[in-house]
């Protein structure tokens, strides 16, 4: 058990303590995360690694405040998250995560600048030129600075993936959780994005915490988490 | 543009075709809502206008008189007493019209006065005798609670003024006894028969007005119809003619004559107008609900085919409340495009028909389709339109605003 007190002094940016989640129903109910507890500090990068199915999106889902633990407690910037109303969720996610999703969903109707502008615009922090030319850096920065104005549809899945991931660092949040971000990607992109990603973290003390199956890419990682059937090992 | 304003635009082009159906009914809703709101009322106000100008406001004849009657019931010294309901007795006719027109004089309100006389006389001309109604007015008077100026067909009421045997005779009045401005005929009443000159003709479109109506100046009609003193009734005009039926109530307290408002003598016309433009105003409406019934299939389809943008929305911080505004302003979006366009639709669809010709004659005199130009009709018919189409919308934009973002992702949703 945590005292509130050693809740408030806590450093790190986000923090679970025995997540557990249920998925499906009836017979099909399956115990999908067993009682995980993790915790990420700034600028630091996390690598989640495991095989297929063991849970890794499940968690990165709940830690993204996009599903709600069946059991088990999570702090965002040291506040609690797990029992707050869906408004602070929202408003937690819109301000201290960026979220890449493993099936990196773009806006198709939305160019690539849109995609990428739409949550600042939704933050409201930055004037509108402002936020163009933060868009812009950032496609440039993950190598897409010629086709900021392609429509998703317009783009390769490997494209999309980088304006998802653009998108994720839009209003600098302090947690950027990328579900397989590089998946897509080839040796030279998925350099691109991982260095990026490392960069950012040691630069703007943004934590990072990343799914991938990529051995390469998790042992350049400063901290490497195994998970299997729905625990870290 | 407000982020939300901006994804509604983005995704209603993607649903085009699915829009167009719903934007076509609003189209078609509120034109044809204008359109028929601008005929039926505009034949309504064209029938008011016609009444007003022939017979004024407000008639004031019979005099009232109260009959209390009560009786005692019970033993003597039971203490109990019945009173029956109170009685009113009229009295036909206008024993003091220059005392009511004095009083008058004091109602803030009344924009002309005019005393009448009536009686039954048959008229005679070389071709045939018929029983028509004769009007006594003192003309000057009787223009200021009539438009008996504008009805002048032929002749000139000048003629009338000037000449104590000169008569004004209804359009089709004049067509049935064949007499013609300047022709002369008889009258004959009481058992005399006197000889007129046709100054004039009128004509107020209404049939039986035209048909039975003769003017004849006071003294002569006083003299023929050998009634002296008093009058049949009085004619009233008011600054605000809607006002007839609450200013008629309060004459008959204070003179204690009836008065009868323009209302009350034309209701059956009046009551046929106004269901008439509810018939097709509910007609009409039915474009708005199927309007109305498109945007929800509509809405609920892009909700359906949104649900991923959905969950990537609330994953970048957009509210529950933000998923509902952007499907809500969807609905607005097309609200505004089909409203401008069925208001201009309406407009010039109404232009048209003002200009077909429709002759008619018998309750009123026209040539044309009477069109009433009210902006209350674009209002109420975009009100309905609004109603409808939100009101429908509503369902889906709350549906979507609910989807949790953990299940679509998952694919679980529902
Ligand atoms: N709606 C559901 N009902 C029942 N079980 C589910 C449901 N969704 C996911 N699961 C199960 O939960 C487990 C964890 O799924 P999750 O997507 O987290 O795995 P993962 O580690 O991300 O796998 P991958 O590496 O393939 O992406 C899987 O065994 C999956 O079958
Ligand atoms: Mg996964």
């Amino acid at each position: 058990m945590t005292t509130p007190m050693a809740e408030s002094t806590d450093h790190h940016v986000l923090r679970c303590e025995g997540l557990h989640r249920y998925l499906g129903q009836e017979e099909g109910r399956v115990h999908v995360l067993r009682g995980v507890s993790f915790s990420a500090e700034r600028g630091q990068v996390y690598a989640i690694v495991g095989p297929s199915g063991c849970g890794k999106s499940t968690l990165l889902y709940l830690l993204g405040l996009l599903d709600q633990p069946d059991e088990g407690k999570i702090w965002i910037n040291q506040q609690r998250m797990s029992n707050s109303s869906d408004a602070d969720r929202t408003a937690a996610r819109g301000e201290h995560i960026g979220f890449v999703f493993q099936f990196h969903f773009l806006m198709q109707e939305f160019t690539a600048l849109e995609n990428v502008m739409m949550p600042m615009r939704k933050l409201g922090k930055l004037p509108p030129a402002a936020m163009v030319a933060r868009a812009h850096d950032l496609l440039k920065s993950v190598g897409l600075g010629e086709k900021t104005h392609r429509l998703g549809t317009q783009l390769s899945g490997g494209e999309q993936q980088r304006v998802a991931v653009a998108r994720a660092l839009a209003n600098q949040p302090a947690i950027i959780l990328a579900d397989e971000p590089t998946g897509n990607l080839d040796v030279k992109n998925s350099t691109l994005v991982f260095d990026l990603l490392t960069r950012l973290a040691k630069e703007n003390g943004q934590a990072v915490i990343l799914v991938t199956h990529n051995p390469e890419i998790a042992n350049r990682c400063d901290s490497v988490r195994p998970m299997r059937d729905g625990l870290f090992v | 543009m407000s982020p939300n304003l901006h994804i509604a635009f983005r995704f209603l082009t993607a649903k085009k075709r699915a829009m167009l159906m719903s934007l076509s009914c609003i189209i078609l809703g509120v034109g044809l809502f204008v359109v028929t709101q601008a005929t039926t009322s505009g034949f309504e106000e064209f029938f008011i206008r016609t009444i007003l100008g022939a017979d004024g406001a407000i008639l004031i004849q019979d005099k009232l008189q109260a009959t209390q009657r009560s009786m005692a019931a019970g033993g003597y010294g039971s203490g109990f007493a019945i009173d029956l309901k109170e009685g009113v007795k009229y009295i036909e006719g206008i024993d003091d019209p220059e005392g009511l027109r004095h009083l008058l004089g004091d109602f803030g309100n009344v924009s002309g006065i005019s005393v009448v006389l009536k009686g039954q006389v048959d008229i005679v001309s070389s071709f045939k005798t018929e029983t028509v109604r004769v009007y006594g007015i003192t003309l000057d008077e009787h223009l200021k609670v009539t438009n008996l100026a504008d009805q002048i067909v032929d002749g000139k009421l000048d003629d009338f003024r000037n000449s104590l045997s000169g008569a004004l005779l209804g359009r089709e009045m004049a067509n049935r006894m064949q007499l013609n401005v300047g022709d002369s005929f008889q009258l004959q009443a009481v058992g005399q028969l006197r000889r007129y000159k046709v100054s004039a003709i009128y004509e107020t479109g209404i049939g039986e007005i035209d048909r039975t109506r003769l003017y004849l100046n006071m003294p002569e009609a006083r003299s023929l119809l050998k009634k002296p003193t008093g009058a049949s009734f009085i004619q009233l005009q008011l600054t605000n003619p809607e006002a007839a039926p609450v200013v008629a109530t309060h004459l008959e307290d204070v003179l204690k004559y009836r008065a009868e408002p323009w209302q009350d003598h034309q209701k059956s016309w009046l009551a046929v107008f106004r269901a008439l433009s509810i018939c097709s105003g509910i007609t009409v409406s039915v474009f708005t609900l199927i309007a109305g019934l498109a945007m929800f299939n509509t809405l609920a389809m892009i909700v359906l085919e949104k649900t991923k943008e959905i969950a990537i929305l609330r994953s970048m911080g957009y509210t529950r409340e933000d998923i509902t505004r952007i499907f809500l302003w969807q609905a607005v979006i097309v609200l505004v495009i089909g409203c401008i366009i069925g208001a201009a639709l309406g407009a010039g669809v109404t232009e048209l028909v003002s200009r077909m010709p429709l002759p008619i004659n018998g309750i009123f005199k026209t040539e044309y389709f009477i069109v009433s130009r009210n902006p209350w009709h674009y209002a109420e018919a975009m009100a309905t339109a609004v109603v409808m189409v939100m009101v429908a919308s509503l369902l889906p934009s709350r549906r979507a605003a609910r989807l949790e973002p953990g299940d679509i992702i998952r694919g679980t949703a529902q």
